[in-house]
């Protein structure tokens, strides 16, 4: 697959670069953009991005290493982010955790054998007052209880 | 305070959209501003006693008279709306219910700042929340309060959000400026303070998100009604989060010194099941915990906190029932800072990870008595030694839970339990669990 960004996407860098003084503040943005349209961040495509840039590779892997939202390998089509930090603890997060992996017979940082889902544990999410929760993709999951969490499992294999 | 009036998070149905919330009056404050002189701005807010809520409670209007008035350099403003800090989630809130009023607090800062790009860095979980956000923005866009030349006059603005990607690290200022700048979101050295040398070495200003939805009532109703809403040293509303064993968990904007017990009980409806606390944390994971002797009677603000040890912090409070586990929560807590501190200060990066394997010990009964002291010895070294602050946040939750619940730590130790040596001396390091 040839890696490029689509026009679209190219026009969205743009706007992203008139955000700042300097072209090197739109990384983030950039690394962003690249994760919607290739799915995870591959050596190839942060020498892409660092390309459109002009910044080294290695500052454009030290900058994706460092945040833990830009994912260095492929995950499942459904990242399933389980919060278990101290409010989520205390209203069952780990009780989340072990739910799901034993339905999806996964570990944490595993992938079922569809490429469906991906399992992880996650730090505090700022939904504490809803816990517990956890995050798919860019939703937020929250109040979770073993009823829902099936509902919403069955819902997404089913997609 | 049953008379109390929302000064935020107000009652007003669809109060997001930029239509209701200016058939309440909104964005008046902004049009008053620009016809002020900066000065007077900063004086209104000066008068108004009003503290960041980001965590560190500095005088916002002090902080705002940091920065230089004439610079030859651009000047910028950067909302922190990085909201990581365990049992945090207020800044969302505003974000969700009242947007514009967070806004047209950013603008009246670039007003009385003189600032014409104002970035609002939103973590990158929060994602629809930065949708909603962004849709308000082209709101104020389109109606002609952000832009150039704003509403005919010679002033001009512009505001972007700048999205993390998940790193706690970034709500730390300075580290924020980095982030922002494209780079890892390592905490810089200070000095040099941001008001000279932030964002590409240009003046900066950061302050929370509460902290500008502050701004505009402030003008409205003047510095001096919003110093008479609660503590007088710590005034004004807070955004109170509830979370843990509690039966109604939530943000509650309330008077600054609201009692606790209220909080819990009046508000909060009680803990869970009708248990007893054990243990309550009182502003986000990093403040000194609180004993269940200690709340009682006891003022939610800043210096009524003081007087427990303790600080307000992000206002995010976690109930803890008679049945937890101190070790189990203060080693989760520490598993956190070690997975989120930046690596660059030795006690910090090593020290985490170092409470964390004696946690993990003793939470199994693998540790023995002297690992308490040891535990304890780590993070007093850490404290204080460190370039930025996450250093004491990640050192306060076990030192005072060690003072505090020394029994809790003493029931798991083993007397007769030997550790390999290299356990015992210092500076050894263990390949890390994880
Ligand atoms: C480790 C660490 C994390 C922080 N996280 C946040 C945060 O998420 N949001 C925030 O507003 N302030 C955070 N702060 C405080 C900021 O450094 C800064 O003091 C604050 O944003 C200033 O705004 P204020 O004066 O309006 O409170 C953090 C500080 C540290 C040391
Ligand atoms: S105290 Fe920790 S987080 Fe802060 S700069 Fe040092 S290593 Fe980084
Ligand atoms: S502790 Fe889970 S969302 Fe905050």
């Amino acid at each position: 697959m040839e890696i490029k960004f689509t026009e679209e996407n190219l026009k969205k860098l743009e706007e992203a670069k008139s955000h700042y003084p300097t072209s090197d503040a739109a990384l983030m943005a950039a690394l962003w953009i690249a994760q919607y349209q290739f799915g995870w961040l591959s050596a190839d495509v942060m020498k892409y991005v660092g390309g459109l840039l002009n910044i080294p590779y290695e500052h454009v892997l030290g900058v994706a290493e460092f945040y833990t939202m830009y994912n260095k390998k492929p995950v499942g089509k459904y990242h399933l982010q389980v919060c278990t930090n101290v409010s989520c603890m205390l209203c069952g997060g780990y009780d989340v955790v072990d739910y799901i992996s034993n339905k999806l017979d996964i570990g944490l940082g595993e992938t079922t054998p569809d490429g469906k889902f991906t399992l992880i544990e996650a730090e505090c999410l700022g939904s504490c007052g809803t816990a517990p929760m956890m995050q798919i993709n860019d939703y937020y999951e929250e109040n979770l209880s073993k009823d829902k969490i099936d509902s919403i499992l069955d819902k997404l294999s089913k997609s | 305070m049953p008379d109390f009036q929302p000064i935020i998070l107000k009652n007003i149905p669809d109060f997001h959209n930029i239509e209701v919330y200016m058939k309440n009056g909104g964005y008046e404050a902004f049009k008053k501003t620009l016809k002020m002189k900066p000065e007077e701005i900063i004086e209104e807010v000066k008068r108004s006693g009003l503290r960041g809520r980001g965590g560190a409670c500095f005088p916002t209007g002090m902080k705002w008279s940091f920065m230089p008035q004439k610079s030859e350099k651009p000047k910028y403003l950067c909302a922190n709306g990085d909201e990581s800090e365990p049992a945090s989630f207020k800044d969302r809130e505003i974000f969700e219910k009242n947007p514009h009023q967070f806004i047209e607090g950013t603008l009246i800062a670039c007003v009385a700042m003189g600032i014409k790009t104002a970035y609002v860095y939103i973590r990158g979980e929060y994602y629809p929340w930065i949708v909603m956000l962004q849709k308000a923005i082209d709101d104020a866009y389109a109606k002609g309060f952000i832009g150039k030349n704003i509403l005919g006059s010679d002033f001009s603005t512009e505001v972007y959000i700048h999205r993390g990607a998940g790193a706690y690290i970034c709500g730390e200022e300075t580290a924020l400026l980095n982030s922002i700048e494209g780079k890892r979101g390592m905490p810089r050295f200070k000095p040099p303070f941001p008001a000279n040398y932030g964002l590409w070495g240009c003046p900066t200003t950061i302050n929370n998100i509460e902290t500008l939805a502050n701004i505009p009532p402030i003008i409205e109703n003047g510095g001096e009604w919003f110093s008479k809403i609660g503590e007088p040293k710590h005034c004004g509303s807070l955004l109170y989060g509830l979370s843990g064993h509690i039966n109604k968990p939530g943000i509650y904007e309330l008077p600054s010194g609201t009692l606790l017990t209220d909080l819990i009980y009046k508000y909060g409806g009680g803990v869970k099941d009708n248990k007893a606390i054990k243990m309550i944390i009182p502003g986000g994971s990093s403040m000194p915990p609180l004993t269940a002797d200690e709340i009682d009677g006891l003022q939610m603000d800043n210096e009524h906190l003081k007087s427990v040890n303790s600080y307000i912090g992000t206002g995010g409070i976690v109930v803890m029932n008679e049945d937890t586990d101190v070790v189990k929560i203060i080693k989760r807590i520490t598993k956190f800072y070690y997975h989120e501190s930046c690596g660059q200060c030795t006690p910090c990066r090593e020290g985490c990870g170092w409470m964390l394997r004696i946690l993990d010990r003793i939470d199994k009964g693998q540790g023995r008595p002297e690992d308490i002291e040891l535990l304890r010895d780590v993070a007093c070294n850490i404290e204080g030694n460190t370039i930025c602050a996450f250093g004491d946040a990640a050192a306060w939750p076990v030192k005072w839970a060690i003072k505090k619940f020394l029994p809790d730590f003493e029931k798991k130790v083993n007397e007769s339990v030997s550790l390999p040596i290299a356990n015992r001396v210092h500076s050894l390091r263990v390949t890390h669990q994880e």
